[in-house]
């Protein structure tokens, strides 16, 4: 796999993959991840996977520019069992429309389809978790249907409340928090993507697949009051 | 086999502390506000053993809240290792003006302080017993029981004794250490303040500071603190989209300064400058952003990203300051002026290891 290597400051290094953003590429990205987790340098802080990068955070005081670029090449010259980084994928309930959609309407009308066609093809694909970032736990999905991309709202909310799944041009993606937000919000999920009293406090990771399905306001609230809901979520270890 | 080592050591120290925690409970107030310190399934073993040990130790009252100030937080070294998730690092400003007010009252130079702005508050001692303090960082006139008292030195406190400040003199940001440290809530390994992840809040009237004071030696103190000043030059290192921006705009950026907006917080320093313009509306992927990283909107107008900033993002970034010259941005003024020069990683390394180097003996040895 092709790389080159750029100076971030005095203490990170960003790894630039040469190839185009694609599934594949990300899947590569994460292999790379778990090998730089494998390796356990002295001195790495902590690394960022993004869409075509990984960024590295180092201490310059442990290791300087050169040899933290020695240490990558010989990171990407590992082998690990490509187990270590199986994808999982996950399913989300989604409430669509409604008072927890209330620009579903709007996508509608921008795309020229009906709500029910909307909710439809959002729930055929399956997403891609390129990255996390923007906030605490939430996931840049790629994989939307370019037949239901929206412009962002020309005026952004003061509020998006948490667990809002959102489109915004050609991405789609959940509200993990509350937070201002200019995206087309069409439903939300009761799921919790992150919730920093538990101790596995994020629901996705980048390299994950997830698929929505919709889910009537009431069922949804009842299993999830009751304890009884379940995240479905599938190991099916497949990396090729 | 370390890791074992490891654990049998804080085993002993856990040991050690709960004869501790026995003595303290009688005359120390049960802790009702923090009930748990949260863990997480990332952090290791042994700060799972670290957490556990320390919260079996119980924190007493140390301060009474009379004035908040207008932003005064908990901020100590960040939220290392979460930001693959999304979580910012968050922490200290001025991480320099931190770390030797933590090392001047004897606590671990990662320890939590309180981050001061501007306008300082109003604290009143309400520990039984007396506490040593250190105040680094911006001059913003403080006064113990209404007489001036000297900055970047330790100093003893009573129990009724008031901390308060006065006119801002000179910096953003002063830190407020305690020999023993301050218990808040922990969030991934972190007391840093991030209310906008929802990690704690900033102080407010009639609240109470709790911490573990211990004994710590008076007077203790740095001869040269740094001077804040109204204009200054910081170093840069080009990248990562040196090729976006064109030449005028290159130019622009390292040739003419820059003022500092009132909008400026702990997420960025938004600055006025000539504009630094794009070579076209080329697209970029979001990609991780760091600490001193400068990034331009399609408006030209610079923004250096700070403590809060978040984890990634979209726009071009012309370079990064340096680390050992974002103190000097932390402690910059509203209006204050900025200029750029460039610089090489390897002259830019050799001057985080000379300021590493100077806080380690100022720590090992109290000298500087």
């Amino acid at each position: 796999m092709h790389f080159t290597l750029h100076a971030i400051g005095d203490s990170a290094v960003k790894v630039d993959f040469a190839d185009g953003v694609s599934p594949e590429l990300n899947r590569e990205i994460q292999l790379f991840c778990s090998k730089i987790g494998c390796a356990a340098i002295p001195g790495i802080v902590e690394w960022v996977p993004a869409f075509d990068s990984v960024t590295i955070y180092y201490r310059p005081q442990c290791l300087n520019y050169t040899e933290v670029c020695d240490k990558i090449y010989q990171i990407n010259r590992m082998n690990i069992d490509r187990i270590e980084c199986k994808s999982r994928l996950i399913s989300i309930p989604i409430v669509y429309g409604g008072k927890y959609g209330p620009d579903l309407g709007r996508v509608a009308e921008s795309n020229n389809l009906s709500e029910n066609e909307i909710i439809r093809i959002h729930c055929e694909q399956e997403y891609l978790v390129y990255m996390l970032g923007f906030l605490p736990g939430f996931p840049y999905l790629g994989g939307l249907d370019k037949r239901i991309a929206t412009p962002r709202l020309d005026e952004p909310r003061a509020k998006t409340v948490a667990g809002s799944v959102g489109i915004a041009h050609e991405q789609t993606g959940i509200y993990p928090i509350d937070s201002p937000g200019g995206w087309n919000i069409i439903g939300k999920t009761p799921l919790t993507l992150f919730d920093r009293e538990k101790e596995d406090a994020f629901l996705f990771r980048a390299g994950d697949r997830v698929k929505f399905y919709e889910v009537s306001d009431s069922e949804i609230d009842k299993q999830v009051e009751s304890g009884e809901f379940v995240v479905e979520e599938a190991d099916d270890g497949s990396t090729d | 086999m370390l890791l074992a080592r490891l654990a049998i050591r804080f085993e002993r120290t856990g040991v050690k502390l709960e004869r501790q925690r026995v003595k303290l409970e009688r005359r120390r107030v049960k802790l009702e506000r923090y009930p748990t310190t949260i863990v997480h399934q990332h952090s290791s073993k042994i700060s799972k053993y670290i957490s556990e040990v320390v919260n079996r130790m119980q924190s007493e009252k140390i301060f009474r809240v009379i004035k908040p100030g207008v932003l005064t937080t908990f901020q100590d070294l960040g939220r290392n290792g979460y930001q693959k998730f999304g979580v910012p690092v968050s922490g200290a400003m001025d991480t320099f003006a931190l770390q030797i007010a933590n090392i001047l009252v004897g606590n671990q130079r990662s320890a939590a302080c309180l981050e001061v702005t501007l306008v300082g508050p109003h604290l009143e001692v309400t520990a039984p017993d007396p506490i040593t303090v250190a105040l680094t960082g911006a001059g913003l006139e403080p006064k113990l029981n209404e007489n001036p008292i000297q900055m970047w030195k330790t100093f003893r406190m009573e129990k009724g004794d008031r901390l308060s400040f006065g006119k801002h003199q000179s910096g953003v940001r002063a830190y407020i250490a305690t020999a023993g440290g301050f218990d808040a809530p922990v969030f991934f390994g972190s007391k840093s303040t991030d209310v906008k992840s929802g990690f704690g809040r900033s102080l407010v009237g009639d609240d109470y500071i709790y911490g573990y004071p211990t004994e710590a030696k008076h007077g203790i103190g740095i001869t040269n603190p740094p001077i804040y000043q109204k204009s200054v030059e910081v170093a840069v290192i080009e990248g990562p989209h040196t090729d976006f921006f064109t030449k005028q705009g290159r130019y622009n950026f390292f040739n003419s300064p820059h003022t500092v907006n009132a909008n400026s917080n702990r997420m960025g320093y938004r600055l006025k400058s000539e504009p630094v313009t794009h070579e076209d509306n080329m697209e970029i992927w979001s990609d991780a952003v760091p600490f001193g990283g400068v990034q331009i909107p399609s408006n030209g107008s610079p923004i250096i990203l700070m403590a809060d900033r978040q984890t990634t993002g979209g726009y071009p970034r012309i370079g990064t300051v340096i680390s050992s010259d974002l103190p000097k941005i932390a402690q910059l003024v509203p209006q204050g002026e900025i200029r750029f020069t460039p610089i090489t990683v390897e002259e830019a390394q050799q001057r985080a290891i000379q300021m590493e180097k100077f806080l380690f003996k100022l720590e090992r040895f109290k000298l500087n």
